[in-house]
């Protein structure tokens, strides 16, 4: 038998587990899914924060050992590996070519193919757009034992309906990505101070236009926190040769059990200290590129700092010109019932379209908050933070989500119907039966 | 160019050291139980930079096929620096107990046919007074314990059997290397509760690597299994065997 407490999500809420977990490790090792008795979700390293990646009382099909490399062509930069390799892997693989990412999440744990099943973004949005719009091809294992090769112009129809699909038009068993050439493994940044979201919008502005890489952190516990300050974070590839001092030894602090440490003293704390830990108002400085892109990495398992009860990730997407009112009443009413929130995050979004049928990204400004899963209470705020997010026709993520309500889910993606139509027969996750009842 | 034999190949451990001795250009001679799973690794080897890759299904409990995997790796590769190996069943201890048959065979696969394999791969590097051949033994096999001494006394048999051996070639340059794992994240202990014991097999690939390039006796890995592997060996008989272990 499995150890079914391996099988929960990153946000460790909510404990949804799974009747049994299949093992798919060889691409060409097909598990039959045809005749279980029930419906089938892939799974790898589980770094979606909700519901998305499970499936109670279903079956799970882990494909993290599908981990291997296909073809690596250095000339065209381009990438073939099966489903389960992690971004960490690729990179590691690519960068003494000169080669990374085209987009990539704050996160580098997580598989190719969940990446490419939540259209994942990054700080370079407004100008990359998201991963979909980097993958050539993929292979995809239906539930009847078909593998279908799908690109822009074989299936593609149902290319574009897995490319943020959530695992369940079937399961991804390989992709080719396209690369991106860069000068070199450092990241040219530049940290900024912002006290209100009006300066935030000015430095935002000037930033899009000059660096491929933005994005904002915001002290959302700030006593004054209805305008939020913040740092801005922004940065560009650079060519700058390797030095001893700037190698970066990657940490890896293990977080063994779980332990509530994040409550609103403490998150309080951690802000004011990073915060203050910049002393100017502007730093510039060349930093290795884990630590611009992968700060929390650094942590094993920090999402166990929330404790038993876990913790839920709000990330919504709404139109920029109500941005700045809307961010300040999220974070008025954030206050007024007195929770605070560490990861909060700002970064507007562009509006290169992704192939994917149900992507998130859309033109806008998008905020990402943590909040430690205090049961009732924070669910009651986040239905108040949603009536706002309602009126000016923004939307949840569902790679974060595990609580938006139906009406939400279809409003902003009435296309859900369509997409219905392409998903597996014997595929469902406790994500789409939650919000397409 | 340097070459490895490895047998046991599309382990997850296996498969991440094999990653390592890629990106240093080796030659490789892999064997495994399937050629199919062989094939993909083969693919991902070039990626990493491999240089031949060369393989071959074997099951292990068929001795009588050792001499002749070992003479088409030689005949491949024309000669051989480096072998790991890396396969190694760990059943469901609890439903196998009573069962003599399944006792036996997982005694042949753990032990016996890895005793049979080292013996005729160490004879070949005695031959050319030179090699390193690392084989997996466990952290199980350094006391017995209630839950596991089935595979605990395989590995254990190993691990007395390579330090024999590497008595016997103690003065010449041929290295026998005790690889003992603690707990691995590896499809072996999918039914195990992952905790901060567990390490991955990639780290356990780069201190397999480690241990081989610098050709070290005996490695407990990670390194503080054997503090861990001390204390347990430590503790007397009569308290240890009313313990839960």
């Amino acid at each position: 038998m499995i150890e079914l407490n391996n099988y929960l999500s990153w946000g460790r809420y909510p404990k949804y587990y799974p009747k049994n977990v299949l093992h798919m490790s060889w691409r060409n090792e097909k598990p039959n899914l045809q005749n279980l008795d029930s419906t089938v979700l892939p799974y790898a390293f589980g770094k979606s924060y909700g519901d998305s990646c499970l499936n109670k009382d279903g079956y799970l099909v882990d494909i993290k050992r599908l981990n291997h490399f296909i073809e690596f062509d250095q000339i065209n930069g381009t990438l073939k590996c099966e489903a389960g390799v992690t971004l960490d892997k690729i990179l590691k693989l690519i960068i003494p070519y000169n080669y990374f990412l085209p987009v990539t999440p704050g996160t580098k744990h997580i598989s190719i193919a969940g990446a490419i099943a939540n259209d994942v973004h990054g700080k370079n949005h407004h100008i990359n757009g998201t991963i979909g719009c980097y993958v050539q091809e993929f292979e995809l294992l239906r539930s009847n034992g078909e593998v279908l090769t799908c690109n822009e112009k074989i299936n593609s129809d149902l290319f574009k309906a897995t490319i943020g699909g959530l695992g369940l038009t079937g399961i991804i068993t390989t992709a080719k990505i396209k690369l991106k050439n860069i000068p070199g493994i450092f990241i040219d940044a530049e940290f900024i101070k912002f006290d209100n979201l009006d300066e935030f919008f000015a430095i935002n502005y000037e930033s899009e236009q000059k660096f491929e890489y933005t994005v904002a952190w915001v002290d959302a516990s700030f006593p004054f926190g209805c305008n939020p300050r913040g740092i801005y974070i922004r940065g560009n590839h650079t060519a700058y040769k390797e030095t001893k001092k700037l190698q970066h030894k990657e940490l890896k602090i293990p977080f063994p059990f779980e332990l509530k440490l994040m409550n609103n003293f403490t998150t309080s704390l951690l802000n004011s200290i990073y915060y203050n830990k910049q002393i100017f108002r502007e730093e510039k400085k060349i930093i290795h590129y884990n630590k611009f892109f992968y700060p929390l990495d650094g942590i094993n398992n920090w999402n166990f700092a929330y404790g038993k009860n876990g913790f839920i990730q709000y990330q919504i997407v709404i139109p920029i010109e109500d941005g700045a009112f809307v961010i300040k009443d999220i974070m008025k009413i954030i206050h007024q019932s007195n929770k605070k929130s560490f990861m909060t995050v700002l970064k507007t979004f562009g509006d290169k379209k992704s192939p994917g049928l149900m992507s998130f990204p859309r033109k806008g400004i998008t905020l990402a908050i943590d909040f430690p899963m205090d049961g009732k209470e924070t669910l009651e705020m986040l239905n108040r933070l949603d009536s706002i997010v309602r009126e000016v026709g923004g939307g949840h993520y569902p790679a974060k989500d595990s609580r938006m309500n139906p009406m939400d889910f279809k409003r902003f993606y009435p296309q859900w119907e369509y997409f219905s139509k392409f998903i597996d027969e014997k595929f469902s996750s406790s994500f789409w039966r939650r919000v397409s009842k | 160019m340097k070459t490895i034999l490895i047998i046991g190949a599309a382990s997850a451990i296996a498969q991440e050291t094999a990653r390592i001795f890629a990106r240093d250009n080796f030659h490789f001679y892999l064997v495994d139980l399937s050629l199919e799973r062989l094939k993909i690794i083969v693919d991902d080897l070039k990626v990493f930079g491999a240089g031949e890759v060369y393989y071959n299904e074997m099951d292990a409990n068929h001795f009588d096929k050792h001499d002749q995997i070992l003479k088409d790796a030689l005949n491949k590769l024309g000669q051989i620096d480096y072998v790991l190996i890396a396969y190694g069943t760990l059943a469901n201890h609890e439903e196998i107990i009573n069962d003599p048959e399944q006792i036996a065979r997982e005694f042949s696969t753990n032990a016996t046919s890895v005793i049979l394999l080292t013996s005729l791969i160490s004879n070949y590097f005695e031959k050319i007074n030179k090699g390193t051949l690392a084989v997996i033994s466990s952290v199980a096999g350094d006391r017995g314990r209630k839950s596991n001494y089935i595979y605990g006394s395989a590995k254990g048999a190993v691990s007395i059997f390579l330090q024999g051996l590497r008595n016997r070639f103690g003065k010449s340059n041929v290295k026998i290397i005790t690889i003992k794992p603690g707990l691995v994240d590896t499809p072996m202990t999918a039914h195990l509760k992952k905790n901060f014991l567990f390490t991955s097999a990639e780290t356990i690939a780069k201190g397999i690597y480690n241990a081989m390039m610098k050709g070290k006796d005996v490695v407990y890995l990670p390194f503080y299994w054997k503090c861990i592997m001390t204390i347990i060996k430590l503790i007397p008989e009569r308290v240890f065997k009313r313990m839960n272990l």
